[in-house]
């Protein structure tokens, strides 16, 4: 059963489109994808020059090349959706809604950061916007994303509180290997959760090609299929085919209140992380990608075939986001260091005495975003 | 009050179900929990209450299940998670101690991990080494967790309310040879807050600390000691984390001695901690130095013979305490 998004209008594109249920949506849903996509794309070039000028510390993992990916299966669920993902999340953040304040000043190690400072770039947290997790730990998120299915199936069903609704778990084609993927998906299939495990296939986990890490690399979905989940390989360049393929799937995994698993085919177009010689791969390789570039791909449509954004307003957007991005990082550069004191908070919801030798917890101040 | 006599594992029982009465949030998961009622009964009858949605079986997959309840937790549930035996947790360690113990931090407050890991702790009667883990030593270095550790009863069903109820993550460590221990439990309704020790014996020569199955062992000891003239005040510590190192304080004060029986092995313990704390803040006070009771440092043996001299027992607590009283008694 897939049910059309309630603002579905009908199409200004010509009728030669190759999209489907995407060129049904309104002028300004598609505005904001691209937005939204120039957005991480500007987020993520800023991070690097503020990690190469030590300004961010750490891991830090770039998702430019990949924001088809989130942008596109955000679309295609709704706001109060849980969200989980590994620790190449600031895409995630971004497209749920995060400020880009409040996700540089985290990696900045400022108060201000979506974790206090306390989290980094792995780990970007957002409750008000569902994301429950940037994740360190390959594949460990994966349980998570099906205990959060399960909480959304009991809120619904036994508590009867909230609606049917679908969990998008992400995790990068390494964690396929992960035993902790596999366990979550038996039980995911068990106990028919409606999770969504979506591997952003990137072709590679650091310097190792999928085929030399995973069984069946050619076939991902037939793992799935292992675990009675049903699976789709979708081709993750391009932001409004990937909605059209994923859109009618999640529809289908919420109402049926069943799990999936999408093998997402994208690429990351920078190293694994800001320390990556990338000697594994070749600079043909990369551009061949870079001429599927999902930014490209949607502007190229706005501008040339549907004609709903003209040249002055696409050159808005990028001022925009330019405006906002550096905005974000003079936020984040005077921002103030997390006060001491935050070192002995959150570690606890109930601090009480005699919890540590090493001093007193207590409650800690107030999440900026809560 | 009125009270009856009944089994821990009953105890146990009636702590979860009286619960998941009074919060819908509440659920039990963990293998063998529902149609087989239970791999030692604890759950017995709680699939015919609860239903299947939940009093939940779980196929072996701790990692798996553990990290479920962890998502379902930070959701907004209450999942009690059961571990057939804490042994089993080590192939969750990275759940329970990365993601339960640490996701409040690591999300700047934002959510938190309201869950219960609970199961048999500590040598069951001859398993063998792989099934007889005391994890308290191990998870206690970890900060984010509370861990309680009933002796009795009337307490496993006190701190199995209180660890239900509490927002933090609690691991909970029962003893497989404790479940048909019975004991007096009132009928009324009540809580036993964490952090705060009981006074089990009183006695002016030595304090024995101790937490969990070992409590019993000092309690026969400090019985027969006390035909030699030597008067233990016996603490059980309840929760090790918190741990109520005020109470060992005010004792110590008074005793001068101190000894601590721990059933985990020596090497960074419990036990270890507890005498450490003993000495920052009344190394004035101390008449003797203190000594632990721990387990032999080796893995746990097979051999009916070797288990019990591996074990804590009442010998080994009156030598101890006999060492540390000297010739001054
Ligand atoms: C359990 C675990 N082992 C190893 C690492 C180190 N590590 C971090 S990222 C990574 C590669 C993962 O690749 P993939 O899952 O494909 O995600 P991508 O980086 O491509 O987004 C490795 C080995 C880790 N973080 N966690
Ligand atoms: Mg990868």
């Amino acid at each position: 059963m897939t049910s059309m998004p309630a603002s579905a209008a009908p199409s200004p594109a010509s009728g030669k489109s190759k999209y489907t249920l995407s060129a049904k949506l309104p002028d300004a849903t598609l505005h904001k994808w691209l937005r939204d996509l120039m957005l991480i794309r500007e987020f993520e070039l800023k991070t690097m020059a503020a990690y190469q000028q030590a300004k961010i510390g750490g891991f830090c993992h770039i998702y430019i090349g990949q924001e088809a990916v989130v942008v596109g299966t955000f679309g295609a669920v709704n706001h109060d959706d849980p969200v989980v993902t590994a620790y190449r999340d600031h895409g995630h953040a971004l497209a749920r809604g995060m400020s880009a304040r409040a996700c540089m000043a985290e990696m900045f190690g400022k108060a201000a950061g979506c974790a206090k400072g306390k989290g980094g770039s792995m780990h970007m947290f957002d409750k008000p916007n569902w994301l429950f997790g940037g994740h360190g730990i390959v594949g460990a998120q994966t349980a998570l994303g099906t205990g959060l299915a399960f909480a959304a199936r009991y809120e619904y069903e036994v508590l009867k509180t909230g609606p049917k609704k679908v969990c998008l778990s992400y995790m990068g084609d390494g964690a396929l290997n992960q035993g902790c993927f596999h366990e979550a998906q038996n039980l995911a299939g068990l106990y028919s959760l409606p999770v969504i495990f979506i591997v952003e296939n990137n072709g590679y986990s650091m310097g190792t090609s999928i085929e030399r890490g995973t069984t069946m690399a050619h076939n991902l979905c037939l793992k799935a299929a292992g675990y009675g989940i049903d699976a789709i390989q979708i081709d993750g360049m391009d932001v409004m085919s990937l909605y059209d393929q994923f859109k009618p799937f999640a529809d289908k995994c919420r109402a049926e209140q069943r799990p999936g698993f999408v093998d997402l085919k994208t690429y990351r177009y920078q190293g694994h992380s800001m320390s990556d010689p990338q000697k594994y791969r070749t600079k043909e390789e990369v551009a061949k990608f870079q001429e599927r570039d999902t930014i490209m791909t949607l502007s190229n449509y706005l501008l040339n075939e549907r004609k709903s954004l003209s040249e002055a307003e696409y050159q808005k957007i990028q001022a925009d986001v330019r405006d906002e991005v550096k905005d974000s990082v003079e936020f984040s550069e005077n921002a103030p260091v997390p006060e001491l004191s935050e070192l002995y908070t959150d570690v606890y919801a109930e601090p009480m005495p005699n919890l540590s030798p090493s001093g007193e917890y207590t409650h800690g101040a107030k999440n900026p975003l809560l | 009050m009125a009270t009856r006599v009944i089994q821990f594992r009953e105890a146990l029982r009636e702590a979860m179900t009286e619960e998941m009465r009074r919060d819908p949030r509440i659920f039990l998961m963990g293998e063998e929990v529902a149609q087989y009622n239970g791999a030692y009964k604890v759950s017995q009858g709680m699939l015919e209450e609860f239903g299947p949605q939940r009093i939940i079986d779980a196929p072996i997959s701790e990692n798996g299940f553990a990290g479920l309840g962890i998502g379902a937790a930070m959701y907004g549930l209450r999942p009690i998670i059961e571990f057939m035996s804490w042994s089993f947790s080590l192939v969750a360690a990275d759940q329970i101690l990365n993601n339960a113990a640490k996701m409040l931090y690591m999300s700047g407050g934002q959510w938190g991990c309201p869950i219960v890991f609970r199961g048999n702790n500590g040598a069951g009667g001859q398993l063998g080494s792989t099934h007889s883990w005391c994890v308290e030593a191990l998870y206690s270095n970890v900060p984010g967790l509370k861990i309680a550790i009933p002796s009795c009863p009337y307490d496993a069903k006190g701190l199995l309310k209180t660890a239900i109820r509490d927002p933090d993550p609690v691991f909970f460590l029962e003893s497989e040879r404790m479940l048909g221990d019975k004991g007096e439990v009132p009928e009324e309704e009540y809580t036993i807050p964490f952090g705060q020790a009981i006074l089990r014996r009183e006695g002016s020569d030595v304090t024995l600390v101790s937490f969990g199955r070992p409590v019993n062992f000092c309690m026969e000891a400090a019985d027969e000691l006390l035909q030699d003239g030597i008067a233990c005040d016996v603490l059980d510590m309840r929760t090790v984390r918190p741990l109520d190192i005020d109470a060992i304080i005010a004792s110590v004060k008074k005793t001068n001695r101190l000894v601590v029986v721990d059933q985990s092995w020596p090497f960074a313990s419990v036990a270890t901690e507890v005498i450490t704390q003993t000495i920052e803040r009344a190394f004035d006070h101390l008449d003797h130095e203190p000594v632990r009771v721990n387990t032999d440092d080796v893995p746990t043996p097979y051999a009916k013979n070797l288990e019990m001299e591996y074990l804590p027992n009442k010998g080994k607590i009156i030598a101890a305490v006999k060492s540390v009283v000297g010739t001054t008694v």
